[in-house]
């Protein structure tokens, strides 16, 4: 009956193939800086200094694997959601091909070392009109497919997508309001205190509108679907939706604890992620409830088990978080590794995973065929789970470990490690293990895209009309 | 109301949600006087020291090294006086950074003199056996490009004289770092 409607599928494949490719560049960026941290002299050349490398293994992630993922997944599921074809096919084809030729030269930029040094923003000013003029075309397909909906009621994953179109459109052009002095040069319009406050808040931000309103969208859709049971409460989710958009602008700061910045502006955003744990249990309960007697498809359901483990690191990530945002304990491990560790829980364990299930879910069904391994899907579970947990657990460790180097002082009240190079080294073994735990990741993300592969080239040829 | 039936209705009200916390927190403070402090008391950048921090910015400099201390003791012993807003209130962008795999800059500038950076720039483990920093020996290699240095300084309002860009002429990139590096700390009239 679904197929009565004809379904545009062409973007979403052509998406979801370039979110992969672009994903294999971010992570082996990831590997290789992961391993010049401890051998320097792999900084080969200017343009594969680790200092130039970072930004691209951010951005790949970011905007070359997270946001065309949602492109695809969200075409998919504003046309199921609503039972109506994508309005614009032709504008989706077009942005597809806008997308790969402006990552290319994004990537290209940030090589030559063309940054305005902002985290997450350090595209230069040219860039910044590409990511625009790419995200209204996406929104305009987005937004008239879901005014077009045959169905009346936009369930959870469409409020997810519409708050994803705006968040980021706000976030993003209000960091990147710049004065250029040149087509490869820009500076900020906004001047110290001010322009490290604008800063975290889009910083964190992208957090919110990329790596939680985007798979919260999946995760919400693919969850009741793959596991057949209904989703366990829809107030929690109206509830949950509107206290998260509202509460997640005002907690920017808390990546600014201890600096110039105001204190009452770092008091507020400390409150605010205290507060945020509320909405993101609200999908975490969801979640567990929806699960309710039905807890055996962990064994039995390979997509449940990625749905599940999840939405449980991103439990996990929410509450480290707010945590991470108590003056004392940010005065312990901000600046150290700990931060990375949390940071590649929430994108390894909960986002990688959320879409790595979209994929799965998506994919067969749009080339009309079933996944080429289930056991294969299971060995990149199993690959990418112990992969992140060796990550995060190793950084977290060498994390407070090398903050207490920095805070111990003797009885007389000098620093007991005066040399900063004395708290430095113990880490190289844990950044080697970093590195196994990167590598095992990486190889169980090949097993992912290899089933991919296979699924898509077993599938029948499509049916002429 | 069922604004799950009404897409810009909803979209509306995400809107608003979404700027309420944004403006309190972020861009009401830009204009309130909140953040912003008066810079009569900055010494501004000499066109050399822009163009070595623009050296630091493209180096990506600021992914390991962060440029604010913080006001706890056991970090003003290390890093010396913690920071102040108009020690970057000029600064656009900040380089506050938020990772430290190396120590913090926003004193170093009191720390040693330039022979010290020249040599750590081009060998850091010539000094530092152990050290991770990557050499930036080609610093030393490549002329300073200063096409736009008065562009720069017109953008960012600094104040200059002809002999300040005059001054670009000849140097080379790792010049212009170190005059960087050297001022950081140093940004106030005493």
């Amino acid at each position: 009956m679904a197929n009565e409607i004809k379904y545009e599928y062409d973007a979403i494949k052509g998406f979801a193939v370039s979110s992969l490719f672009w994903a294999i560049v971010g992570l082996l960026v990831g590997i290789l800086i992961s391993i010049q941290l401890v051998y320097p002299q792999l900084n080969l050349t200017p343009w594969l200094t680790y200092g130039r490398l970072r930004p691209i293994h951010t951005n790949a992630l970011i905007y070359g694997f997270t946001v065309p993922a949602a492109f695809s997944l969200f075409f998919f599921l504003v046309q199921r959601l609503g039972r109506v074809p994508l309005a614009f096919p032709g504008l989706a084809k077009f942005t597809l091909y806008f997308f790969n030729i402006a990552i290319v030269l994004a990537a290209l930029s940030l090589f030559a070392g063309m940054s305005q040094s902002k985290e997450y923003s350090e595209l230069e000013w040219p860039l910044d009109v590409g990511v625009v003029v790419l995200w209204v075309l996406f929104s305009i397909n987005i937004i008239s497919t879901i005014m077009k909906r045959k169905e009346e009621q936009m369930y959870v994953s469409l409020w997810y997508i519409l708050a994803t179109v705006v968040g980021v459109a706000i976030v993003y052009i209000g960091n990147n309001i710049s004065v250029p002095v040149s087509l490869f040069k820009s500076y900020s319009a906004y001047a110290g205190a001010n322009d490290a406050n604008v800063q975290w808040w889009f910083g964190h931000n992208a957090v919110a509108f990329v790596f939680t309103t985007i798979p919260l969208a999946i995760f919400y859709y693919i969850l009741p679907k793959s596991s057949g049971a209904p989703l366990y409460s829809h107030r929690l989710s109206i509830v949950g939706f509107w206290s998260l958009v509202f509460a997640y602008l005002w907690t920017g700061a808390h990546h600014l604890i201890y600096t110039p910045l105001p204190d009452w502006i770092q008091t507020v955003a400390i409150a605010f992620s205290f507060f945020l744990i509320a909405p993101s249990w609200a999908s975490v309960i969801n979640g567990y409830g929806t699960m309710g007697s039905q807890w055996e498809q962990m064994r039995s359901n390979y997509l449940v088990k990625f749905v599940v483990l999840g939405i449980t690191f991103y439990g996990l990530q929410t509450i480290q978080g707010p945590s991470q945002a108590i003056r004392s304990f940010s005065a312990l491990t901000h600046f150290t590794d700990w931060v990375p560790g949390h940071v590649h829980m929430g994108t390894m364990g909960w986002v990688t995973m959320t879409l790595s299930a979209g994929f799965y879910y998506m994919l067969p069904r749009i080339y009309n065929t079933e996944i080429y391994s289930i056991k294969l899907a299971n060995v990149h579970f199993w690959l990418v789970l112990v992969g992140q947990l060796i990550y995060s657990v190793t950084m977290w460790i060498t994390g407070i470990r090398q903050g207490a180097m920095w805070q111990a002082l003797n009885a007389d009240g000098s620093l007991t490690y005066p040399n900063f190079i004395q708290t430095l080294t113990p880490n190289y073994p844990f950044w080697n293990m970093r590195t196994m735990g990167g590598v095992i990741f990486f190889a169980g993300f090949l097993v992912f895209v290899f089933n991919i592969y296979k699924t898509i080239k077993h599938a029948p040829a499509p049916q002429k009309a | 109301m069922n604004v799950d039936k009404k897409p810009v209705t909803f979209m509306i009200l995400a809107v608003l949600a979404i700027l309420v916390g944004t403006l309190i927190t972020t861009f009401i403070p830009l204009f309130t006087g909140t953040v912003i402090l008066s810079t009569e008391n900055v010494i501004p950048y000499t066109p050399l020291e822009l163009e070595g921090r623009d050296i630091y910015i493209r180096e990506g400099c600021n992914n390991c090294h962060t440029q604010t201390v913080r006001p706890l003791e056991f970090e003003t012993k290390r890093y010396g006086s913690y920071s102040q807003l108009a020690d970057s209130a000029i600064d656009r962008p900040h380089l506050w950074g938020s990772k430290r795999t190396g120590p913090d800059l926003a004193r170093v500038g009191r720390k040693y003199p330039a022979a010290w950076h020249y040599q750590h720039m081009k060998n850091p483990q010539s000094m530092y056996p152990q050290s991770n920093m990557p050499a930036y020996t080609w610093l030393t290699d490549s002329k300073l490009d200063g096409r736009y240095a008065e562009q720069k300084m017109k953008v960012l309002g600094y104040p200059y004289a002809a002999g300040d860009l005059k001054a670009l002429d000849g140097k080379t990139e790792m010049d212009a770092l170190v005059a960087y590096l050297l001022r950081l700390g140093k940004e106030l009239r005493p």
